[in-house]
């Protein structure tokens, strides 16, 4: 370590000592780098660009069509909403949800182990911006789907394809981006 | 009320940090400054004041007052008090907040007390804790006000991930703050040192008691860690090299081997660059870990604590503090003399091998943490994973051990192999033995094999110091030394022990059905429904038996939270002397079976014993350099009255 003497030390290790700071250098642009990208990065289900997982659910409600897998390549982008009445996060979402229906998205979605009254209610005081619902009543399709909890969204493309995988509630912010997730499925 | 009182005093906080910043920095330029004087009491006041913010905010969590935008993200009014009081910093801007308290205390406590450096260092090194503390003020005030009010309270709060309610958990990242907080004092000395170039064993000595408390809680916050996921993730694994993982684990080694160098530094004053460097990038690693969880750069298991905007801030602050450090580093370091030399062959020959080896790792596993990110900037995804961290890392583990069994029996500057040759001895033969013992077993790997084989020599090897030591006379940072290199070798026993010979089995059973898993019987006798405070579960009643032996029962539950949703699987541990019985219930399949998987893990909670032992170790040396320390002060006072006394 210190055998040699001082003067061919200090030759020696003009660049090591500013080595530390190059590799510093390389960290901050690899990160920074890594920050600028698209923030789809931590969206990582197996399932994206890959076919739906095929299911085939009853209506929750008395008289409901029920939601099946084939319904969700209907050709147009769509939205798949996992939700359920007792989830609190999924009425914070509910004006962000209508107000994609409104602009013109199809949502279709799937309740999960909940009960015919308590859902009702929950439609009746949030509004219902489901096309279709499917009950999910052993949480299996939600598995399938690789979801991991409540709510998450999921953009279909036409061929019933998975593209991009929103977990947790839709706030404000999210819209616009829903909107062109939903634009680049087309 | 008690917010407004909160954010008022971090402002203040803040603006003393300023004072304390420029009033250091006056001081030292050639003309010097009165304000030099205000600098310590300055740095107390400063530190008192982040209190006072923190204790707010903890006042404000601890009430549930839903007006404040943070309670009402984090909190619920139905939690038990003690995860509403943890949930203070279970969130990004309490956690900050924590942070800067923390810090703002520990530099207080670095003014009041520290009177044995040069007082020009001393000066530039509060400056240095102030400049740090100022980036994470500004952080809090600008960006992320945590006392930020809501102009209509909702009436519920949206409650705290309930992955995080466990009381364990509620620990961790105090923990590991704590470890972090005393790397950036060892950071701000090392700065005060390069902008003085008054680089020796006093400041070695300075240094040495932060460090090593730093390198405690961050060996307790590891091992709580890896711990929690261990029982809680219900994966039954115990290290996943997850990134968050290593970026605790980054700092740590960058901690370890600044613990060696400053003990070098201190009793023979070498290694002074060296030293220095390991300061600044032991306190960089724990900002580079802090960033790699907050900004959700990598994927993780730590994926609640991610915010993107977030991280850009933490970014910034990064690149100037340790950006600017290492600036500083280039500038100075070939200016700093050189320090004592050494031969090869002595303890400090040896205290660098274990450096080098440890920076090693430490390069390793941040290359590995880093790899997918770089990868990723060229268009490819890949995961890093345990069969590039397991045996790269164990590459250079091994020669790090059969270092640590010589190194403590070497004499400074310079020793003789042959000589300590007949010592070794013993563990050398308890390696053997192990190995043909564990060869003999079979059914195991290579690198678990190494393990016991190396930890069973390690546990002797380790003992071995105190051979011709009176016992009683032996200084408590020996007995630290002992106790810790014994932990390493329990912790690796464990390890090895648990992925050589860990059952497991996943099974579908109907209530009253039976299996096996290794020694144990196992009968799903019942599952009902249980309801806790803020949760409902479905609780599985298992009657284990272990050999034929006595009923034991385990209970793992499947709970569902409702503040916020969410599902959660709490496994149930049964442990015995030998190792732990770890069950899982899972889903209901169909036809009334649920799925349950057993492990049996055979001496597992040697890993965590071992981390504990490690702790205990560094306990014991902190206390001993503390009280020589003090000793040392009082007998000097002492001389210096008695001069006194004599020259009247």
């Amino acid at each position: 370590m210190s055998g040699a003497p001082p003067s061919s030390v200090r030759k020696g290790s003009a660049w090591a000592i500013w080595l530390p700071l190059a590799l510093f250098v390389v960290f901050v642009v690899l990160v920074t780098v890594g920050l600028l990208r698209p923030a789809d990065r931590n969206v990582a289900s197996t399932l994206i660009d890959r076919p739906l997982p095929s299911f085939n659910l009853p209506s929750p409600l008395p008289g409901g069509a029920g939601l099946k897998s084939a319904d969700l390549s209907g050709g147009r982008p769509r939205l798949l909403n996992i939700f359920a009445s007792w989830c609190v996060p999924c009425r914070v979402e509910a004006p962000q949800l209508a107000q994609l229906a409104k602009a013109g998205v199809t949502i279709d979605g799937i309740s999960v182990r909940d009960r015919p009254d308590a859902l009702q209610a929950f439609l009746a005081e949030n509004g219902n911006p489901y096309s279709r619902i499917g009950a999910d009543n052993a949480g299996s399709v939600q598995l399938a789907l690789g979801s991991s909890g409540v709510p998450e969204t999921y953009v279909i493309d036409g061929k019933g394809r998975v593209r991009y995988q929103h977990i947790g509630e839709i706030r404000p912010e999210h819209v616009a981006l829903l909107l062109g997730k939903l634009e680049a499925a087309k | 009320m008690i917010a407004e009182l909160g954010l008022a005093a971090l402002w203040l906080a803040a603006a003393l940090a300023v004072l304390q910043l420029v009033g250091g920095a006056l001081a030292l330029t050639a003309r010097g400054s009165a304000l030099g004087d205000l600098v310590r009491p300055v740095a107390v006041v400063q530190g008192l004041l982040a209190l006072v913010a923190f204790a707010a905010l903890i006042r404000v969590f601890a009430v549930t007052d839903l007006s404040v935008r943070l309670v009402a993200l984090n909190s619920h009014s139905m939690k038990p008090l003690v995860f509403k009081i943890a949930a203070a910093w279970g969130n990004h801007e309490g956690s900050m907040l924590l942070w800067v308290t923390v810090m703002g205390l520990a530099g207080g406590f670095v003014a009041l007390v520290e009177r044995r450096l040069p007082e020009r260092t001393m000066l530039a090194t509060l400056a240095g804790q102030a400049f740090v503390s100022l980036g994470f003020y500004a952080f809090l005030l600008i960006a992320s006000n945590p006392f930020e009010r809501l102009a209509t309270p909702p009436a519920e709060g949206n409650g705290l991930n309930p992955l995080l309610q466990d009381l364990g958990l509620a620990f961790h990242p105090p923990t590991l703050y704590l470890g972090y907080v005393g790397l950036s004092v060892a950071f701000s000395f090392a700065i005060g040192a390069l902008v003085t170039r008054e680089v020796g064993p006093a400041f070695a000595r300075a240094m040495r008691p932060w460090v090593l408390g730093a390198w405690i809680f961050l060996t307790l916050g590891i091992t709580a860690g890896s711990y929690w996921a261990y029982y809680e993730l219900g994966w039954g694994g115990w290290w996943f090299w997850d990134p968050v993982e290593n970026a605790s684990l980054m700092p740590w080694l960058a901690a370890t081997a600044l613990l060696h160098s400053c003990g070098v530094l201190a009793a023979r004053n070498a290694l002074r660059a060296w030293t220095i460097m390991l300061g600044v990038v032991a306190f960089s690693m724990s900002m580079v870990g802090t960033f790699l969880v907050r900004s959700g750069i990598l994927t993780s298991v730590h994926a609640f604590a991610v915010d993107p905007q977030r991280g850009t801030f933490i970014l910034a602050l990064l690149a100037i503090n340790i950006g600017g450090a290492l600036t500083l580093f280039g500038l100075r370091a070939g200016t700093v003399t050189e320090g004592e030399r050494f031969a090869v062959v002595s303890r400090e020959g040896a205290l660098v091998m274990n450096n080098v080896l440890l920076s090693a790792i430490l390069g390793i596993v941040l290359f590995g943490t880093l790899y997918p990110l770089a990868a990723e900037a060229m268009g490819a995804k890949v995961s890093v994973g345990p069969p590039y961290f397991n045996p790269v890392s164990a590459l250079f583990f091994v020669p790090m051990l059969v270092v640590l069994a010589v190194g403590p029996l070497l004499r400074w500057r310079q020793d003789k192999l042959d000589r300590i040759g007949k010592g070794l001895a013993l563990p050398a033969a308890m390696v053997v033995v192990a190995l043909l013992a564990v060869l003999m077993i079979g059914g195991a790997g290579l690198l678990p094999y190494l393990g016991l084989a190396l930890g069973a020599g390690l546990a002797v090897a380790s003992f071995l110091p105190l051979r011709d030591r009176n016992l009683r006379r032996t200084p408590l940072p020996i007995w630290g030394m002992v106790i810790a290199h014994f932990g390493v070798a329990v912790a690796l026993l464990g390890m090895a022990s648990e992925s050589a010979y860990s059952v497991e089995r996943l099974v579908a059973l109907r209530v009253g059905e039976s299996t096996a898993v290794g020694p144990w019987s196992v009968r799903l006798a019942s599952v009902d429904p249980v309801a806790g405070p803020n949760w409902t579960a479905l609780e599985g009643k298992l009657e284990v038996r272990y050999a034929g032996g006595a009923v034991e029962v385990a209970r793992p539950q499947a709970r569902n939270f409702w503040a916020p949703a969410q599902q959660t699987s709490e496994s149930s541990l049964l442990t015995r002397w030998n190792g732990q019985l770890y069950s899982v219930l899972g889903e209901e399949a169909s036809d009334n079976r649920w799925q349950v998987r057993l492990w049996w893990k055979p001496f597992v909670t040697l890993i965590w014993l071992g981390g504990m032992l490690i702790a205990l170790g560094g306990v014991l040396a902190v206390i001993g350099h503390v009280l020589s320390d003090w000793r040392r002060i009082v007998a000097r006072s002492r001389i210096a009255d008695r001069r006194e006394s004599q020259g009247r």
